[in-house]
């Protein structure tokens, strides 16, 4: 092993982390992609883990992942396949048979691959690989246990040795990729600074797994990623949930309102309730309630007395919510409901993700009740998209469902800090004080249908609200069988005048071609790499996808009509699809729908597409 | 600068009232009027929120800010409205049904977080609007359209439902009392904290005259005793009798009989923190003791709306940044030039 081999330069390599629930696979996971974000790579994560905290240890159901792709430009997804997998038990191995590419690098801890590990992943031969039939893969069988143990001996017990596994393995994957230790030293550093004992041994184990990969390098592919610069800025790391809470704050900001948020912990969700409540210096008031009914309902009682309210949740919870979606639908009151999708139905597959929730979002209450829905597209995306479902909603006065998921909630990528000059003004329509002669609570602005906000504490306008129907010239308790005709349209008409104040729906790749892919939400990355996969091999096609979906932008319709072929592709079983066949009369499109829990898979993406294409 | 002062009619709105004939509700209506002027609140500095039920039409008779919301949820949505505007005035008008029902989860959790929000809960043990169905509050044993041979569960007291909850004010009237409502309802506007005045009502229509036999005007002096903070615990037509202590139980006993005298009746303090004294009076039943009616419980504690302010303070006091971008450019960031 003494041969120098050349690393091989590659545009962007797919890694995943892969162990027990407890073997800290998510914290060297999110450590080797902030070292790589600020070595300058676009980096796409995927977190993947069980429901339970600590499920039972080795066994198939505690596995816990983290994938990521890292590259020079043009990262759109987490990847497919991995180059890399490190699997610290062979129940990390079984499950992530199926996601390897066929000369893999697989780093395992032979210490964890005895007999009794091997029966508890339900292994029947004494050979992993083989019964799994993974035969080209390339193994770096690491007695990492022990290593940890002998590199740390003296100094640490056994039980700390053992915690330090998934940093041993964290070293080797820098040497493969080429990656200095300094910056995962700084990020430990920052890490553990309050356990000095815990930091020393990390550090030590960081090194060990480092040199050991150095010692052994002749035998396995390293790597060599390249970058490429950015736009000019300051960057930092973040998850869509993270994002998701900057553009809240952001519109708080811009709009000059204090921003609430009423929630009530839910798995994907909860992330967005714990950073908000950690940025008390900005002024935020956040309520942990007792249910997510009441996570709602103080959300539009701090509307109510002018802030911007938002409330977090998934689809469980969103299910909870309906009534009081109705409320500010009828009452006319800005909200931001923030469903962060996860699988379902009832609770489902609380830690996987899926696109299930658009129905329940458009139609999920009872009556005509019209809300606003806006799906987020990736990870950096949910701030814009954020910032968006809020000004629709101070600016509107209505709820607005902000459509996000379990994949690209907890999926992270680099993002450039925004200048909030970038951004558009947000304008709540307050009542003026000249307004104040015969003013009512639903006398509206004609060219937007939307009524006047006039907020507790102003002198002069004292009214009342609620979710009776009202007289549309009075605001009394009205049920005048004209007039609730009248409302019904109002708020509607209301809703669908939106669309004259977002931006315009936008198609990529060939304008010209016959077929037109279409998605929405946080399927983008990956509808988006298998268009760009297609077109690199010669195939013509258009791909247009929705973040904005009711109303739908103003040219939807025109896009849609204009291609031969239609291709709907969604995390559900066609609810989008269906949605577009209400909408726009006459439109049949093709449909490509998976339910797995899963990301997409981009090779299978253009294998369907490709058969619309020679359709 | 002079105070301005306000009259009762100042609260009232235009609406026209539409209650039945009798109800009282309008008792609770009037002594709010009077409550407020009272306390001398400017109407736009107050916020009534109702969730579902005949007392949740109260906002619309009131010329304040009002909202008429969806059933059992007011609670939370008071809650919502003190807490982004401590500033205001925040009051729930809610009944029996609407709180100890459907809403019973947001009400127990109101109380034990003790928002600064006063909470008048009309309680006429029966569900008026859907046509006279029990509620929780409903006797053992009460026939009802849905309970045609009786109920056969126990009801809720709110007081004991409010106490168990942590409430720091619990105060008791009826509905027709108007002399001393509105004192009252005032006291709970200025208790810093949840306060919760259960109102003893007569529902003409459902219910009618279920109250009769402690409200009414002959035995009302016996059957009940108006609780004073620092008072002697005395009632009665005479206004002999008093309330003693027996063992971990009281006594009704009369002054002057079995060697009982003005010493050992009770003198009442809303302000104990412990509030087991407070239970039992709480508790009494107008069978061997009198229905205490006033503030029986009156105990100082943190806000919760003030305290969520005073931790934003104290975070800011260590944390310099105050936007989104200051925050941003404190943490991990790296430059591409």
């Amino acid at each position: 092993m003494t041969e120098e081999v050349k690393p091989k330069d590659r545009e962007s390599v797919v890694i995943r982390f892969s162990g027990d629930s407890g073997d800290g696979m998510q914290l060297v996971g999110t450590m080797f992609s902030n070292l790589s974000a600020e070595l300058g790579n676009e980096i796409i994560t995927f977190p993947d883990f069980p429901a339970e905290i600590r499920a039972p240890h080795g066994t198939l159901s505690g596995v816990s992942g983290f994938q990521m792709q890292v590259g020079g430009k043009n990262v759109f997804t987490p990847g497919d396949k991995a180059d890399v997998l490190v699997a610290m038990n062979p129940a990390a191995l079984k499950v992530n048979a199926g996601f390897l590419k066929s000369d893999s690098v697989v780093i395992i801890d032979t210490d964890s691959f005895q007999a009794a590990d091997l029966e508890k992943a339900q292994f029947t031969t004494d050979d992993p690989f083989k019964e799994l039939g993974l035969n080209s893969v390339q193994v770096v069988a690491a007695s990492i246990t022990q290593m940890c143990k002998d590199s740390l001996e003296g100094l640490a017990d056994n039980k700390q040795a053992l915690k330090s596994r998934n940093i041993f393995a964290l070293g080797l994957v820098c040497w493969l990729f080429n990656r200095p230790l300094h910056i995962v030293e700084k990020l430990l550093t920052t890490k553990f600074k309050k356990k000095p004992d815990v930091l020393q041994a990390n550090l030590l184990v960081l090194q060990a797994g480092f040199n050991y990969g150095h010692n052994i390098h002749a035998s396995v592919n390293s790597y060599r990623v390249e970058t490429v610069s950015h736009k000019k800025g300051f960057y930092t790391d973040v998850n869509g949930n993270k994002a998701t809470v900057y553009g809240l704050i952001a519109a708080s900001e811009k709009a000059g309102l204090p921003l609430f948020l009423g929630s009530y912990p839910i798995t994907p969700a909860t992330d967005i309730m714990q950073e908000l409540t950690n940025r008390k210096e900005l002024g935020i008031k956040v309520m942990q309630t007792e249910d997510e009914i009441a996570g709602i309902c103080t959300a539009i009682g701090a509307s109510f007395a002018g802030n911007l309210a938002a409330t977090s949740t998934s689809g469980p919870g969103l299910a909870l919510k309906s009534e009081a979606i109705g409320l500010a639908v009828i009452s006319e009151i800005p909200l931001v409901v923030v469903d962060v999708q996860r699988s379902g139905p009832s609770t489902g597959m609380p830690t996987k993700s899926e696109q299930t929730d658009l129905l329940q979002a458009l139609y999920g209450r009872n009556g005509e009740s019209p809300a606003v829905v806006i799906a987020a597209t990736s990870p950096t995306d949910c701030f814009d998209s954020a910032f968006w479902a809020s000004k629709v909603a101070l600016e509107h006065l209505t709820p607005v469902i902000l459509l996000t998921d379990g994949y690209i909630a907890n999926g992270s990528s680099a993002w450039r800090i925004p200048d909030l000059e970038e951004y558009p003004e947000i304008k709540p329509p307050f009542v003026k004080p000249e307004q104040k002669e015969g003013w009512t609570p639903y006398l509206r602005n004609p060219e937007t249908d939307v009524r006047y906000w006039a907020i507790p504490g102003t002198e002069g306008f004292e009214h009342r609200i609620g979710g009776l129907e009202k007289n549309s010239a009075t605001g009394a308790i009205s049920t005048e069988p004209d007039n609730h005709q009248k409302m019904t349209e109002l708020r509607q008409s209301k809703i669908d005048k939106i669309a004259n104040s977002i931006p315009l729906q936008e198609v990529l790749g060939d304008k010209s071609a016959d077929t037109l892919v279409v998605g929405w939400g946080g399927t983008y990355g990956h509808l988006y790499e298998a268009v760009e996969n297609l077109r690199s091999n010669g195939k013509k096609v258009a791909f247009t996808h929705f973040r904005f979906i009711n109303p739908l932008p103003k040219n939807a319709e025109e896009i849609l009509r204009k291609y031969k072929k239609v291709i709907v592709i969604e995390q559900n079983t066609g609810q989008f699809a269906g949605y577009l066949r209400a909408k726009i009369g006459g439109l049949n499109p093709y449909q490509f729908n998976r339910v797995k829990g899963q990301p997409f898979i981009v090779a299978r993406l253009v294998e369907e597409i490709q058969k619309i294409i020679e359709l | 600068m002079g105070q301005i002062t306000y009259q009762p009619k100042d609260y009232k709105s235009s609406q026209l009232v539409r209650w039945c004939p009798g109800c009282g509700d309008y008792g609770v209506l009037n002594s709010l009027h009077k409550a407020m002027a009272e306390l001398g609140i400017a109407p736009h500095n107050i916020a009534v929120i109702s969730g579902i039920g005949c007392s949740s039409r109260l906002p619309y008779y009131m010329n304040t800010y009002g909202f008429h919301t969806i059933h059992g949820r007011g609670a939370a949505i008071a809650t919502g409205v003190k807490v982004a505007n401590p500033n205001l005035s925040v009051w729930l008008s809610t009944g029996d049904g609407d709180c100890l029902a459907i809403g019973g989860n947001h009400f127990i959790h109101a109380v034990r977080r003790n928002v600064d929000i006063n909470i008048l809960l009309m309680n006429n043990k029966i569900y008026g609007l859907t046509k006279g169905q029990y509620s929780p509050t409903s006797d053992r044993g009460f026939v009802s359209k849905s309970s045609p041979f009786g109920t056969v569960e126990d009801p809720f007291r709110p007081a004991e439902l409010t106490i168990g909850a942590r409430g720091r004010f619990f105060a008791r009237i009826i509905d027709t009392d108007i002399k001393n409502s509105p004192d009252i309802m005032a006291a709970a506007a200025r208790h810093k904290g949840t306060s919760v005045v259960e109102v003893i009502l007569n529902c003409v229509i459902f219910n009618d005259g279920i109250n009769e036999k402690i409200t009414a005007k002959d035995v009302r002096s016996d059957k009940t005793i108006f609780l004073h903070h620092g008072e002697k615990m005395v009632f009665g037509k005479d206004n002999n009798r008093g309330i003693v202590q027996d063992g971990f139980n009281l006594k009704a006993v009369t002054i002057g009989e079995d060697g009982y005298t003005l010493d050992d009746v009770l003198t009442h303090d809303a302000t104990a923190k412990d509030p087991t004294l407070h239970l039992k009076l709480a508790l009494m039943d107008g069978e061997e003791l009198p229905v205490a009616l006033g503030i029986i419980r009156d105990v100082e504690a943190p806000a919760y709306d003030a305290e969520v302010e005073a931790q934003i303070k104290q975070v800011q006091a260590k944390k310099p940044a105050r936007t989104l971008k200051e925050f941003l450019m404190s943490g991990d960031v790296w430059e591409v030039k």
